[in-house]
Parts: structure tokens; sequence; C-alpha cells
């Protein structure tokens, strides 16, 4: 039985998900004894998908009829279920994004597979599979163990560095009946230029309200560029419509890994720990030593945020130069 | 229009989370459990508004025990017309989305909150739409509708889609498709008497079980750095952290 992972497609390129989906699908495969087989759905040139290869695909199933053009998930999903079933696969990796979270219940219902979604750990176990999973918005794990004969597993963004090796995957094409799509897309915007969205970013600058103001946001934003980091904010800052709802993180906004987490001005009530304290690093910047964030940081500076995020971001510059 | 909005029971945002019976069980000890804030602020609110607006009902359905109905109650109070308690434990998302299709039959509309903020899923809606054969939006936060056909914008990686689907869908809700509302006395006293049908659970097998549960390990101490000093912060995050 092997393992099949599905290899979304953005614009006919793989991002980053897409290789820690398919390097995560290929380490279990590897475990198991088994090979990994990648679907990949939409217009793609071969020598990107021949690229997963190095991710430890084998073989890469692409459905590139008109049906498969733009991202359906009913379509979609039953692409991927038929791919598992040609695999002769019995487990299924997705990744834990926009689309993996409209996919994943209609892949399992499809499958009759057990599912566990949002995993961040390797399996465990020779027959049953046990996966770690964050839990209570990060607050706390569970180790979860999938049921059924298949299994669906849906990868959180930055739970994996994705290493790159040799090869080449063999890619077949492939023409399941397309299932009706859901709607009909009448407009499509994506963030501009080269910002990381906020679930994928590796650095990430948050201002609260010790910022004061929208208007005091150009040092939040100097920092983040100088870092090429992504911006974010607590839940006041975007309720109160100082910054877009979907910079919100915390436990009920985004939840997010990044490798490094500053906040700027955030006192760091337990709802918007929740949501970051998977980060690896994490540097609070506040002027009340008192604030509960600093216990759960790893690097603190006390002092005023409009003196010291500028000084922070001049030393950010100079590194770089050096 | 008849709305269905599922909707989950939930520790309060606040609580601190602990685990019993050698970690495999949420220690529920003192714990304010409340609606699923996803499922209420926006899903419910958003049902309430469109009933509100073009007439129809909205029905609230939980899959728990007993003990859920005070949740129940508060959605009755915030607006919707009437609930129904599938009587079982919700295992997973698997028996839960079973649970739910079995009741679903006939409305024009089910609405969720994106996940909940207990086992963070985000799956359930995307079972159902499969379970029932219908078109799925995920993520919404936006929804107008124009007679048989609704307007959804949604999240998609890293930027926005505006959808056009017909009546019967699924779609999940997020921050952004409505305000929260808090019930009035009025609210409160209606939902008193208001319909709230416990029903049978149907057969149906979980897909998932939790072995155990563990807790972050704790941080250790933060280093605290000087404000004057911030070519030191970012070579300890160069050298030390390795993340810049």
């Amino acid at each position: 039985m092997s393992v099949l992972v599905y290899a979304e497609l953005t614009e006919g390129q793989t991002k980053k998900s897409t290789l820690e989906a398919v390097y995560y699908g290929a380490q279990i495969a590897q475990k198991r004894g088994t090979d990994c087989v990648a679907v990949a759905i939409g217009p793609a040139d071969e020598g990107v998908l021949q690229g997963l290869g190095a991710y430890g695909a084998s073989k890469v199933l692409h459905a590139s009829g008109e049906a498969f053009a733009q991202f359906q998930s009913r379509t979609y999903a039953k692409a991927i279920a038929d791919a598992a079933s040609q695999a002769g696969a019995d487990i299924v990796v997705l990744s834990h994004n926009s689309s993996g979270k409209a996919l994943a219940g209609r892949v399992a219902i499809r499958l009759d597979a057990g599912l566990a979604s949002g995993v961040s750990g390797m399996p465990s176990g020779e027959g049953a599979l046990t996966v770690r999973k964050p839990v209570f918005s990060g607050k706390a794990f569970a180790e979860v163990e999938v049921l059924g004969d298949k299994k669906v597993l849906s990868l959180n963004p930055n739970s994996f560095q994705p290493q790159a090796g040799e090869g080449s995957a063999a890619v077949e094409a492939f023409n399941p009946d397309a299932a009706p799509a859901d709607a009909e897309v009448l407009k499509r915007e994506t963030l501009s230029g080269d910002v990381v969205p906020l679930p994928e970013a590796e650095l990430v600058v948050s201002g609260g309200r010790g910022l004061k103001g929208p208007e005091n946001w150009g040092i939040v934003e100097e920092l983040a560029q100088a870092l090429g980091a992504t911006t974010a904010c607590s839940r006041p800052v975007a309720d109160t419509g100082w910054r877009p709802h979907h910079e919100h993180v915390g436990q009920t906004g985004v939840a997010i890994k990044p490798n490094l987490y500053i906040a700027i001005g955030i006192s760091g009530a337990i709802q918007h720990l929740a949501g970051v304290n998977q980060s690896k690093t994490i540097v609070v910047i506040n002027k009340d030593p008192e604030a509960p964030f600093f216990k759960a940081a790893d690097y603190g500076v006390v002092g005023d945020a409009f003196d010291v995020v500028p000084r922070l971001t001049e030393a950010v510059k100079r590194q770089q130069q050096s | 229009m008849k709305i269905l909005v599922c909707v989950s029971k939930v520790p309060d945002t606040t609580t601190k989370i602990a685990f019993t019976d050698n970690n495999t069980k949420f220690n529920e000890a003192g714990v304010q459990f409340i609606a699923n804030p996803y499922d209420e602020w926006y899903a419910l609110v958003r049902a309430v508004e469109l009933k509100e607006q073009l007439g129809g009902e909205v029905c609230v359905i939980n899959v728990g025990p007993a003990a859920n109905e005070q949740v129940i109650r508060k959605c009755l109070a915030i607006g919707a017309d009437k609930a129904i308690r599938v009587d079982a434990e919700p295992s997973d998302a698997l028996f839960v989305a079973k649970q739910i299709a079995a009741q679903a039959s006939g409305y024009d509309m089910i609405l969720l909150g994106k996940e909940t903020i207990d086992y963070n899923g985000s799956v359930l809606g995307g079972m159902l739409a499969e379970l029932l054969d219908l078109p799925y939006v995920s993520l919404s936060s936006k929804l107008e509708m124009d007679g048989t056909s609704a307007t959804i914008t949604r999240d998609i990686e890293g930027g926005k889609e505006v959808l056009k689907v017909s009546t019967p869908f699924v779609a999940s809700a997020q921050k952004g498709m409505a305000e929260a509302r808090i019930p009035n006395m009025r609210g409160i006293m209606q939902a008193r008497s208001k319909p709230l049908e416990v029903v049978a659970a149907v057969d149906a097998q979980p897909g998932s079980k939790v072995q155990s549960y563990a807790l972050p390990e704790a941080k250790g101490d933060v280093k605290l750095i000087d404000p004057e000093q911030m070519d030191e912060l970012v070579r300890l995050l160069h050298e030390e952290a390795k993340v810049i």
C-alpha cells in the first residue's frame, strides 16, 4: 500500500507547503517500506512535477484536463480520492492550509477513511497509526490514533523543513471523471508581491494596542520589511479596524508557528499566546515589565516601542550589510 | 430561507487547559463552557441576520449530552428559532458529521464556524458537504444572498476569492462574516420556550481517537536585552536562536 500526497499547484508552481507535504508523505512511505505517489491537479510544466522527485515522490499523477483548471473542492477531492485508489494508497497526505481544509474532510468521506487534521509530527506505531497534533488552539497537544483501513492526514504548515535530495519523479497523465464544481469564481485576489501569507511565514512582526493607533504602524512595517517578515496584529487591533482581519493572530484568528515572532506592544493575553506559542523563538518588546507575554518569550526588551523598534530595524540592516 | 447552523460546545477561551486520568482526559473541573466562537459569532449571527432580512427559519444543531442545552439555549436567545440536539458523545469529527448529515435535509444553507477552538479540526464542513453531495465554501468572511444564489468571499492561500454558489450549500464562517451579538432580555426569555428537539444518534463509527494529551514544554526564563543594545539582540537571533 503506497502513500498518496496531494501536491498543490499555485499558478502552475509548487509552494513550500506542497514540498512539506510531499516530503512528509515520502518519510512515512520510507518508514513503511513503500512508495510515495503525488497527485497534482491543474496546469503545470512537466519539469515542476518531476521536481517533486527531489522531495521523495516516485511518481506524479497529473490531472490537467479542463475540468481541473481551477480549484473546486468537490472536483479536486474526487480526483484525489480516485488517485488514492489508482495508486493503491492507504494513507493520503494533504497540507492543512486553506485548500487542504476544504478538501481533507471530503477526501476522508470519499475513501471512508479515518482522519487527523492539522498534524505536526511523524506518525508512530506499526499497524495502528498515531500522530501528534496541537489542540485547544495550541495550548496543548494530543496523540491521535487514526482509525480505519484508510487514513487521511493533513499537515500543519511549517511543521517540517523539507529536504531536497536527488531524483526526478515520473509524470503520468491522470484523467478521472470530474465531479461537478462547487461554485463559479467571480474574482480572485492574491496579496501583492512577495508577501508570505501568515500561516506559512517564517518571520512575523506583530503589533498590539501599545502602538496607540494605525498611524503608528510604520515602525512595524519597516522592521518587517528589513527582515523580510510578514506583519500581524492582536485581536483588539483587528477589532478596532486599525489593521485588516486577516492579520489577526491568536486563538480566534490565525494560529501560526514561525521561526521568529516579534510582538510589539502586545501584553500577551492567554488567547493571543494560544495562537503564537508554537513559534520557535519569541521576542517581546513592551514597556510594561509585568506584561504576561514576557513569561512566554525567549528574548525580551522592556522599553518604549517607538524608541526600540526603529533601533532594532537599524540593527537588522547593519547585520545584513556585514 | 431555511438555515441550519452547526454549533459545538467548547471551553471558554480563557480556560487554562489541564488533563486527568494519566493525561488521557480533558479536565472539565471548574471549566466554563461556551458555544464555539466561530459557530456563534459568525455562522449563527449571519444566519439570524439573513433571516431578519429575507424571512425564513434558523435551526441550530448540536451533538452532545443534555448538559449542552445551556449552550443551545444561548443560541436560541441570540435569535435561532429552534434547535436539535443529537443525544450522543461527540467522539470525533467523522462521527459528528454523520450525525448532523442525518438531520440536515431540506435546508437552503448549512453554516458552521471555520473550526472549533478545542480540537481545531476544520474538517466538519467538508465532511458534511461530501456526505450530502453539496457545494462547500470554506473560510467565508462575507455572504450575501440574491434569490437562490449567494455571493461569498472566502480566504484562499495568500488571498481572497469571490464566489457565486447556488443553494443548497455548506459554508464555514470566520471573522468578517458578522459581528458578535449579546442576547437581550427578551431573547433570553423567548429562548426558554423555543422548541429544542432531542433526537437519538444514528449508527456511526469515529475515524480517530485521542490516546493521550500533553502540555507544551515550559519556556526557559526570558533573556532581557537592554533597549540600547539592539545589535546584541540581532546577534543573539542570528547566532544563538539561528532564526535570522
